[in-house]
């Protein structure tokens, strides 16, 4: 493996992340319990599809085969897809979606603190710019984890809940493999086990706030995101996501 | 085609500059692309003029308008030789915001960001939450309703003082 395909898999995983994500969350738009929080699923989904553009047009570029980040985004079947195992689960109930973005937002705001410091100084602007952001999702999603698990029986059992079954897919974030490797040496990515430390101190801070109890796993855990084996809810994302461009491929508006 | 009366005029960084101050945030629409920082540079390199400009937000929807205006606003003053390039590093942040800026956006019914992204920061990340004055009757006795907005650079609070619901430009 070269550098260059190395670092084109390791922007998929970053811009898939936040794209698979992004889509997820725009699915309450309308629907979300409280109007408020239906403003916030909508602006943070923006947030998250504006870092995927950045990354997978960077992606585009490191490949040199001329991809834009809408042939990325539209034109990829769910094999190719690099986004973690987490991100795609359906969102339940709010107590669920809640759990899975504080799960996934504590981890991207460690790695993107570490990847504010790459040598790559398109994933180092890119890790900088997100993380302000990113942090707005943490304190978000950390404060409903607080508010359900410390609130009534009923909103503890549903977050409780919302936290054993996604805790399956937690394992999944920070499988390192030859990507990682290569790409650690040269100074461009984080240290997984780094961010495995950090995060699992921060979820379990806010866990223990929120009188829930840490998921314990006695289980196999669910792996595969790096080799684009993902659960059986990504097809149905994309079939959504890219009926348009891939019905009418030239549509312009 | 030319003619006597249209003559191309001379045009330098200043006055490039001059111009651009017309370009408003079309989200919000009392301060100008320079008050926000979001215009980072002006240039003049040999093959023309080249606009450098940052994105707010990632996902901000007012860049490619904010792109639009800049072209509509040159090429009405005759001005062709140019190009637009977004960077995204350093970050932007609230800390550029002119103290003109904050001002006009106080006056708009706006709270301006009172802290610096470091502060903010770092007060954010041990749960803390800031308390923001009221835009209309400066009062602290308020309270955020939620820290996301009409648009991704506002929180939403409410002044128990006036009880009047108010809009704040994020400390970024």
């Amino acid at each position: 493996m070269t550098k260059q395909e190395a670092l084109f898999e390791y922007c998929l995983r970053l811009g898939d992340t936040s794209l698979i994500l992004g889509q997820r969350v725009s699915e309450w738009c309308g629907h979300a319990p409280i109007l408020e929080e239906d403003i916030a699923m909508s602006n943070i989904s923006l947030d998250l599809i504006g870092q995927a553009r950045i990354i997978l047009t960077y992606a585009g570029e490191v490949e040199g085969k001329g991809r834009t980040e809408d042939d990325l985004a539209y034109l990829r079947d769910a094999r190719q897809f690099r986004n973690l195992l987490l991100v795609e689960q359906p969102n339940g109930d709010f107590a669920m979606t809640m759990a899975r973005h504080f799960l996934v937002s504590v981890y991207n705001f460690h790695l993107y603190n570490l990847l504010s410091k790459s040598s790559d100084a398109t994933i180092s602007a890119f890790a900088a710019k997100s993380l302000k952001e990113i942090a707005y999702h943490v304190r978000h999603s950390s404060d409903w984890v607080i508010r359900l698990g410390d609130g009534t029986a009923e909103s503890r059992t549903k977050m409780q809940t919302a936290l054993n079954d996604l805790w399956y897919y937690t394992d999944d974030m920070f499988q390192a493999d030859e990507v990682d490797a290569l790409l650690f040496k040269e100074g461009i990515a984080a240290e997984m086990n780094d961010v495995r430390k950090l995060w699992h101190q921060t979820v379990s801070d806010t866990v223990k706030k929120s009188g829930l109890e840490l998921p314990v796993a006695n289980n196999a855990l669910r792996m595969g995101s790096r080799d684009g084996n993902h659960t059986e809810y990504l097809g149905y994302i994309l079939a959504e996501m890219q009926f348009l461009p891939r019905a009418y491929p030239d549509a312009k508006w | 085609m030319l003619n006597g009366n249209e003559l191309p005029m001379k045009t330098d960084v200043s006055h490039i500059r001059k111009l651009l101050e017309a370009v408003l945030d079309p989200e919000v629409p009392a301060l100008s692309i320079s008050d926000l920082g979001i215009l980072r540079d002006v240039k003049e390199n040999p093959e023309g003029f080249e606009i450098i400009i940052t994105p707010t937000f990632t996902g901000c929807p007012a860049m490619k308008t904010i792109e639009e205006n800049i072209n509509d606003v040159l090429h009405e003053n005759g001005i062709t030789d140019f190009k637009i390039t977004t960077v995204l590093s350093p970050a932007w942040t609230t800390d550029w915001m002119t103290e003109e800026g904050k001002v006009k956006l106080k006056a708009y019914g706006i709270a301006p960001p009172t802290w610096s992204t470091e502060q903010h920061l770092k007060a954010m990340l041990e749960g803390k939450k800031e308390k923001v004055e009221c835009p209309f009757c400066n009062s602290s006795n308020t309270k955020l309703t939620s820290p996301f907005g009409s648009t991704a650079c506002k929180a939403l609070h409410y002044c128990d003082n006036c009880h009047q619901p108010f809009e704040e430009f994020k400390c970024h």
